[in-house]
């Protein structure tokens, strides 16, 4: 009996884990078979008033980079106080919380907060209020991130810093992040792959233009915002074209993805 | 000069939040280059002593210290090394009472790295004095015939043995004039352990040494003197050879007969 629960739960979870990635593989198959046909040389030098997608991979780009510019330092100091002063203080549990709240904040209502204190102040969808959606998105996986792994350093580490006389701030500084670097960098890149693919904060915040764009105060060319106004043309071409875009956005955080997994993999 | 190199007076010790204290009126003399050690079951606070000895408990704030730990500096300095309060007062006690942990930890830095890091801290930046203290330190572990053709690489590579080995080193590099080992050999294997044991023997020539172990062959082997502690206080403190061979109190002889603990 016991043998054939044992096989009974080995073939249920096989077929378990097929299933998922069944979807998986039927997600990417459609997503070639469907975006090669439009996928050219020329869509990666033209925008998308010309039918190309040139200017959504820029503004897709500039709009997660500036985000994760601005959410890396921020976001990093802020696990740090975390771990490293506020420890297990009500302030610190309270910060941790709240950032497992805002984490699990479905996007577009992060969208539509952003939407009231900064599109409609300015009167129009602007870059810099896509950048602020993004940052917000970000921020908690990067407080959480860090927190976690700085947890992991041992306290060991610290004290030993600290027996040969090294400050707080210097044991955190060479010591501390030095240990928890890999699992840090990881996080980082991950969190920026997720906000890569995300549509819903920059809907109505960047939204997006046919145009090339460079001045971050007016509408921004956004890759997903894109995709999906494409996806609802009649316009067959427009709509292969779409799958096209979908298809690089895949290929870009997939890049992104591996390279987090590689960086583990070298440096452990 | 006196022969005590730190003197425990009256000393109790209370962790933050607890309701009564961890060790209560230790008195314990650490004499001068000779090797003390601290033995006792576990619980008993002879790592809480050993840890308020450079005060390393201060990481944690909120703990409570009563009495004295005075410490006898070679240039003649008496201190209460209790009533220190400022940061940089911290840093000049634990570059003077140095400090191997149970747990080997080295750095995540090159060999090299790892033993300049305290060199640094003390503002040396002279290259050429930094090769030659690392090297020195090296050589007083027994570690520089195993290391020196790969200095540069990460110091984590290292076995359990030669990473603790690197730690000591740390510590010795930066001249302490006491050294406090916390039970420095319960995660190696029995080579590295005899290696570590030769080692203390031999640095005891220029240094204070304070060990906490809970193997007592290791305490009677290396040891010139030994205090016993339970449930908080110390029970008997006098020489290896008495403590182990005639010692005056029931419970002592009960523990080093192996009868509890």
């Amino acid at each position: 009996m016991r043998l054939f629960l044992n096989k009974a739960f080995l073939v249920l979870s096989t077929l378990t884990a097929i299933l998922g990635l069944l979807f998986l593989g039927w997600i990417i198959v459609t997503l070639v078979s469907k975006g090669m046909e439009s996928l050219t040389p020329y869509i990666f030098t033209h925008d998308l008033v010309d039918n190309g997608i040139r200017n959504l991979i820029w503004g897709q780009i500039v709009l997660a980079g500036l985000a994760t510019v601005f959410g890396i330092p921020i976001g990093v100091l802020a696990g740090v106080y975390l771990q490293e002063y506020g420890n297990h203080t009500k302030y610190a549990d309270f910060i941790r919380d709240l950032s497992d709240v805002m984490m699990s904040a479905p996007s577009i209502v992060i969208g539509t907060f952003i939407y009231a204190i900064m599109v409609i102040p300015m009167g129009h969808t602007n870059g810099w209020a896509g950048i602020a959606a993004l940052f917000v998105m970000m921020l908690p996986i990067v407080v959480r991130t860090t927190d976690d792994m700085l947890s992991l350093v041992p306290t060991e580490l610290r004290e030993a810093g600290m027996a040969i006389g090294a400050s707080k701030y210097h044991v955190i500084m060479h010591i501390v992040i030095r240990a928890a670097k890999v699992g840090i960098m990881t996080g980082l890149i991950l969190a920026f792959a997720r906000i890569m693919g995300e549509t819903a904060p920059l809907l109505y915040t960047s939204g997006s233009t046919i145009y090339m764009e460079t001045d971050l105060s007016q509408t921004y060319p956004a890759m997903t915002v894109s995709i999906y106004n494409l996806a609802t043309m009649p316009d067959e071409k427009l709509v292969s074209l779409a799958w096209a875009a979908a298809l690089v956005l895949t290929l870009m955080v997939l890049g992104l993805n591996l390279l987090g997994r590689y960086i583990i993999k070298e440096k452990r | 000069m006196t022969q005590n190199k730190m003197e425990v007076k009256d000393f109790s010790f209370t962790y933050k939040g607890a309701a009564k204290p961890s060790l209560r009126n230790i008195n314990l003399p650490i004499e001068r280059k000779k090797v003390t050690a601290l033995i006792g079951p576990s619980g008993c606070g002879k790592s809480t002593l050993l840890r308020s000895m450079n005060r390393i408990h201060d990481l944690y704030p909120g703990n409570k210290y009563e009495g004295q730990i005075m410490l006898h500096t070679e240039d003649e300095g008496h201190t209460d090394i209790l009533t220190l309060k400022k940061e940089n007062d911290f840093i000049w006690l634990r570059q003077t009472v140095g400090m191997v942990f149970q747990k080997p930890t080295p750095f995540p830095m090159s060999i090299f790295d790892n033993i300049a890091y305290g060199l640094r801290l003390q503002g040396e930046k002279n290259k050429a004095v930094l090769q030659e203290k690392v090297e020195k330190s090296l050589k007083d572990v027994a570690l520089w015939k195993e290391v020196k053709d790969r200095l540069n690489d990460d110091a984590r590579g290292l076995s359990g043995g030669q990473q603790q080995r690197l730690c000591i080193a740390r510590v010795v590099a930066l001249k302490p004039e006491v050294i406090l080992f916390d039970e420095p050999t319960s995660a190696l294997d029995p080579l590295s352990t005899l290696a570590i044991e030769e080692m203390i023997f031999e640095l005891k020539q220029d240094y204070t040494i304070a060990i906490v172990t809970h193997n007592m062959q290791q305490a009677s082997r290396i040891s010139d003197y030994t205090a016993f502690m339970y449930l908080g206080e110390l029970i008997e403190f006098d020489t290896t050879d008495n403590i182990f061979t005639a010692p005056k109190k029931q419970q002592t002889e009960d523990y080093i007969t192996g009868k509890f603990g």
